[in-house]
């Protein structure tokens, strides 16, 4: 069994986002287990009621940047939580929301999205990633 | 050497798709699949005509054809299990 890899969220823009979603969604296709921990913005943008929002782009975007992003989406790239739900849907992806980032941000479980499967601390998150990779986006 | 073509029991038409789209229609489709039958995966995303064959070796099964068509490629693979 290969080891986990482990993907930290932290930054809550679409773009990270994205790029986390495919990251995931590769790994998941090659059979690897995947933890993702949710921090701060990052989990922020897993709300429910906020999930589907811009969350708009990392500052080094620039309007050139958004223009490229924006013709993407219009050319029917799937967003980042619709190819989470994909990766998920092939299995060995566990999503949970770092408890500390919950008390920051004033939000319970019941707040998030269906996509998250729990809530946790940041040594279960250690414990969970074992000797795999652990990458901070 | 005279090499019959497969027949090909689906067609799954992934073109328009970003990746890593085409590769998740792909295993979706692998999945609903009997161990025997040959799909064709059509995709316009650049990166497929690479990711899916390494997808298709690491996941062992068999690859049959990576053809480049007008504007996307067509990539035909049996389910080998």
């Amino acid at each position: 069994m290969d080891e986990p890899i482990n993907l930290i969220l932290f930054s809550g823009t679409d773009d990270k986002l994205q790029a986390a979603a495919v990251l995931t969604a590769g790994a998941a296709a090659l059979g690897r287990p995947v933890n993702l921990f949710l921090q701060y913005w990052a989990l922020d943008a897993f709300r429910s009621e906020r999930i589907g929002r811009d969350h708009g782009l990392a500052p080094e975007s620039g309007p050139e940047g958004r223009a490229h992003v924006d013709a993407l989406r219009t050319a029917g790239q799937a967003g980042w939580a619709e190819t989470l739900r994909q990766a998920k849907d092939l299995g060995g992806v566990d999503i949970q929301a770092c408890s500390l980032s919950m008390d920051l941000l004033g939000i319970e479980q019941a707040d998030l999205d269906p996509l998250v499967d729990g809530v946790e601390g940041v040594t279960a998150f250690y414990l969970n990633a074992g000797a795999g990779q652990v990458v901070f986006i | 050497m005279l090499q019959t073509a497969p027949t090909v029991n689906r067609t799954i038409d992934a073109r328009g798709s970003f990746c890593p789209g085409p590769l998740m229609e792909l295993i979706r489709g692998i999945r609903e699949s009997q161990v025997g039958d040959v799909l064709a995966i059509l995709s316009s995303d650049k990166g497929s005509r690479i990711d899916i064959p390494r997808w298709i070796e690491k996941a062992g099964h068999r690859l049959i054809a990576v053809q480049t068509r007008d504007g996307y490629d067509e990539i035909v693979v049996e389910k080998a299990r």
